[in-house]
């Protein structure tokens, strides 16, 4: 059934676009959020795609709101297939209030169709390839967006390319922008989305350009790296950025090279770190303990996907936690930060270079797929203040790289700078460095590494509350759950609930235990099936959570699946 | 010439009496007394192994890190300070066998290290198993009925990847050992010196007799000859001792970095730019 009545789009609407691999579907993920960002809308972006270059089913849902949104919704209020895949790809999803604009022959019948013929259009201004673009015209058409604000950005997607290429693409826009508009003049379309100067000046980024510029800004000078989705958006950002801000980035042979480069890098007193995400970061954990046993920084960059082993290689999971705080043989500090947020992002990632330095531990940076690639608008990332704390001492003659001292800290000193030596073993070593058997000084050294902890411990970064302080139930979460579960609590408007967002998970902030202790009732939310933080609450915190909401199937949550899970257990 | 400023003094030493890591250590802190190397200004890196240990044995900056992986952070050290003089010295099965990944790409990006190879076709630390050189036929407790994957040959690798400085010579050698190692160190580049040396615990055949029987010094070679140089590289009945090839026309790791084309100072010394940062994040609107 063709859908004649007039589309009201209220003050929050989820749009997917899906299509093959190929299709473009990126490109309209650059294109729009910006787009709809500049005219003043909350735009939230995230995508899922399947393991291949070209074909297969891959989609992106643009959530476009007068309130900020930072989460997926399952909801699907207007779709645009590009093929005829994308419907039974996206399934359950589509529900009988979704509208479904695009090819009716694409479309099986009994739905809200608007029947508009992409392909058709494309063709006619000269290539199937330009459908993404008429998807964005139509779009940007409905919403009423001005022409100049999306040629400008189409111009700059396209910067590269020749100029028939932009040409085509503008034309495909211009196409698509007057059938949206023409629906909107008709009244088929009616959008209620309020519009904010404020957002117009917003930055818009992804997770993975959070980091990127947290590293930058943390005095990152050295990457070494080996490709792995979903870790790579940050590698090659920083590659991209490398030469702007002298940092050297390294493709390894291997992960086991990777690792090994950034602790060479740090003994040479440059800022390092590696990406990588579980397989990779497999091969990396006997430098990790490398790293623990001469004392040496490390920012890890751990962007998570579904294990084991190969697993779902373009998909999400907070599954690799626990080998984060494992990795290694041997007992040594480390600190695990799992931002939640852009702005977490970029902030623990600049603490983390600064963290690593100060205490010469292994910092990781947990994230996962579903951050990486989520696109939201923020308001500003404070640079006021940037202090890129270096640590290395210049040092004097009879200078000890492992001089024994009450913190547990010793001067790291660095050769080439000062008249001592810099001797670093991985075997158990004595002041100076060199190998040594000797079972007293082993058991001295031992006590001087784990004495840090104390340190590292009052320096952890505290969870962060969002809600009323008298709450009864308290929904927990860490790394990436954050959007998800903070706007299904905006949604649900309970005043009984509160949400703390773990950001520190190694070693835990003393308000964790003590917010949960507050709470009559505690709900742990993983994107994992055995609720690994949980165990370490368990363990470290000495408190079980009393239910958790699971996710494992390779998605992130939705507003719904925590929505319904908090209605679920949060009751009396 | 006198190598006091690298001498330890009397320290003990983990080595074997009549092991040729002696010879190698004495020949390097000549070697390293001629060039008047400061201590402060070099970095020895090594790996896991009898021969990983020599940088304990001499007065040096030095990184000893974890079996077969010596060549990644010597490449991230010379890197991050290109100032500095870095060594990578180890084992035939540390670099060779664990780090063999590690030895073709790091010949493929050439930074300007030397490194040693302490090659006694056997493992040492471990007690006598085979190691990547051993020959085919050599029994051990592990390769009970004898060795029997072809010997890894390091010299025809590294001439094959275009390595720009490879070298091989024998400690019963030693005037050659330390004009090899005098060239290799001063060579700009990625240098490889494969060193011959008997284990004499627990290698019975290549002892410093079996050597003397199975090399000889290359003659009338000119090292800037790679096909040549490739046609030594693989006479296994007698193996060449001297500087196989030489390529000086690769650019070395460090001088293709884009950090040091208008800058040369070392990472360390260096501040992010917060107004490019700045810029950056304005961008973003």
């Amino acid at each position: 059934m063709a859908t004649e009545q007039t589309v009201v789009i209220n003050d929050d609407v989820s749009c997917v676009l899906c299509g093959a691999a190929g299709q473009g579907i990126q490109t309209i993920e650059k294109i729009l959020p910006r787009v709809l960002k500049r005219w003043g809308y909350n735009v939230y972006a995230t995508k899922e795609y399947m393991s291949r270059v070209r074909g297969g089913s891959n989609s992106t849902e643009i959530r476009i709101s007068s309130g900020r949104v930072m989460s997926y919704l399952d909801r699907i209020d207007i779709l645009i297939p590009l093929d005829s895949e994308a419907i039974s790809h996206l399934g359950g999803r589509i529900g009988p209030e979704t509208i479904i604009i695009g090819d009716r022959e694409r479309i099986r019948p009994g739905r809200n169709i608007i029947d508009v013929p992409f392909s058709r259009i494309a063709k006619d201004v000269g290539s199937p390839l330009y459908e993404n673009i008429v998807a964005v015209g139509m779009l940007s058409g409905i919403f009423g967006v001005d022409r100049p604000i999306v040629e400008e950005e189409i111009k700059k997607a396209f910067i590269r390319k020749s100029e028939e290429v932009v040409e085509g693409n503008i034309e495909a826009f211009r196409r698509g922008h007057a059938t949206g508009m023409d629906f909107c003049r008709a009244g088929r379309f009616c959008v209620k989305i309020r519009r904010n100067e404020g957002v117009t000046g917003d930055l818009l980024l992804s997770g993975s350009e959070a980091v990127g510029l947290g590293a930058i800004a943390g005095g990152c000078s050295f990457i070494s790296a080996y490709p792995m989705t979903p870790s790579t958006g940050v590698f090659t950002y920083l590659a991209r950025h490398a030469d702007d801000f002298g940092i050297i980035a390294e493709q390894a042979e291997d992960e086991i090279a990777a690792m090994n480069m950034q602790l060479g890098a740090w003994y040479a007193g440059a800022r390092a770190m590696v990406t990588t995400s579980g397989g990779g970061f497999a091969l990396m954990t006997e430098a990790v303990s490398l790293a623990g046993m001469i004392e040496s920084p490390a920012v890890i960059y751990l962007a998570q996907r579904p294990g084991p082993a190969t697993g779902l290689p373009t998909r999400t999971e907070q599954g690799d936690l626990e080998m984060a705080l494992y990795a290694g043989h041997g007992e040594f500090p480390r600190v695990i930060y799992a931002p939640g947020t852009l702005e977490d992002a970029f902030y623990l990632t600049r603490r983390a270079f600064n963290v690593a330095d100060r205490y010469q531990v292994p910092v990781f940076i947990l994230s996962d797929q579903h951050l990486a690639d989520s696109v939201y608008n923020i308001p500003a990332l404070d640079l006021d203040g940037l202090v890129v704390e270096k640590h290395f001492v210049e040092t004097g003659r009879g200078y000890r790289r492992y001089e024994i001292t009450d913190s547990g800290l010793s001067p790291r000193g660095i050769p080439g700078h000062g008249s001592g030596l810099v001797c670093v073993d991985s075997d158990e070593h004595d002041e100076e460095g060199h190998i040594t058997e000797d079972l007293d000084l082993r058991v001295k050294m031992v006590d001087k590494r784990l004495r840090k902890m104390d340190l590292i411990r009052q320096d952890a970064v505290p969870p962060e509350l969002i809600g009323m302080d008298g709450y009864r139930t308290l929904v927990m979460g860490w790394g990436s759950t954050y959007g998800a579960i903070r706007d299904a609590l905006g949604m649900l408007n309970r005043d009984d609930v509160a949400f703390l967002h773990v950001k520190q998970l190694w070693p835990l902030h003393p308000d964790v235990a003590g917010h949960m202790r507050r709470a009559e009732k505690t709900i742990l939310v993983e994107n994992n099936a055995t609720a690994q933080f949980g165990r370490i609450l368990r363990m470290h915190a000495g408190i079980d959570v009393d239910a958790t909401i699971l996710k494992y199937n390779g998605m992130p949550f939705s507003v719904e699946d925590i929505a319904g899970g908090i209605e679920r257990e949060a009751e009396y | 010439m006198k190598s006091d400023r690298h001498d330890m003094g009397n320290i003990d030493i983990a080595w074997c009496p009549g092991c040729g890591n002696f010879g190698i250590l004495s020949v390097l802190k000549e070697v390293l007394a001629e060039l008047d190397m400061a201590p402060e200004e070099m970095v020895i890196v090594s790996g896991i192994g009898q021969a990983a240990k020599i940088p304990h044995y001499l007065r040096t900056n030095f990184f000893n890190g974890l079996h077969g992986r010596a060549l990644p952070p010597a490449t991230a050290i010379k890197a991050a300070n290109p100032a500095l003089t870095v060594i990578a010295a180890s084992g035939d099965g540390d670099m060779y066998g664990e780090g063999g990944n590690h030895f073709i790409h790091t010949i493929r990006r050439n930074p300007d290290i030397t490194n040693i190879v302490h090659n006694n076709m056997v493992y040492g630390l471990t007690k006598g198993q085979a190691s990547p050189t051993s020959g085919r036929g050599f029994t051990t407790p592990v390769q009970v009925h004898g060795v029997f994957s072809e010997p890894f040959n390091p010299v025809a690798v590294a001439v094959a990847l275009d390595a720009s400085f490879v070298a091989r010579t024998f400690i019963g050698e030693k005037e050659l050992t330390r004009d090899i190692l005098k060239q290799a160190i001063q060579h700009k580049g990625y240098a490889l010196v494969d060193i011959l040396q008997p284990c004499v615990t627990f290698n019975r055949v290549n002892t410093y007799q079996w050597f003397r029987e199975h090399t000889h010094v290359l003659e009338d070679h000119d090292p800037a000859d790679r096909q040549e140089a490739f046609r030594r590289a693989i006479e296994t009945e007698r193996l060449g001792l001297g500087v196989f090839y030489v390529n000086d026309t690769r650019p070395t790791f460090e001088e293709t970095l884009e950090v040091y084309r208008t800058d040369t100072s070392p990472l360390f010394m260096r501040e992010p730019d917060m107004d490019k940062l700045s810029r950056l994040v304005e961008g973003l609107r």
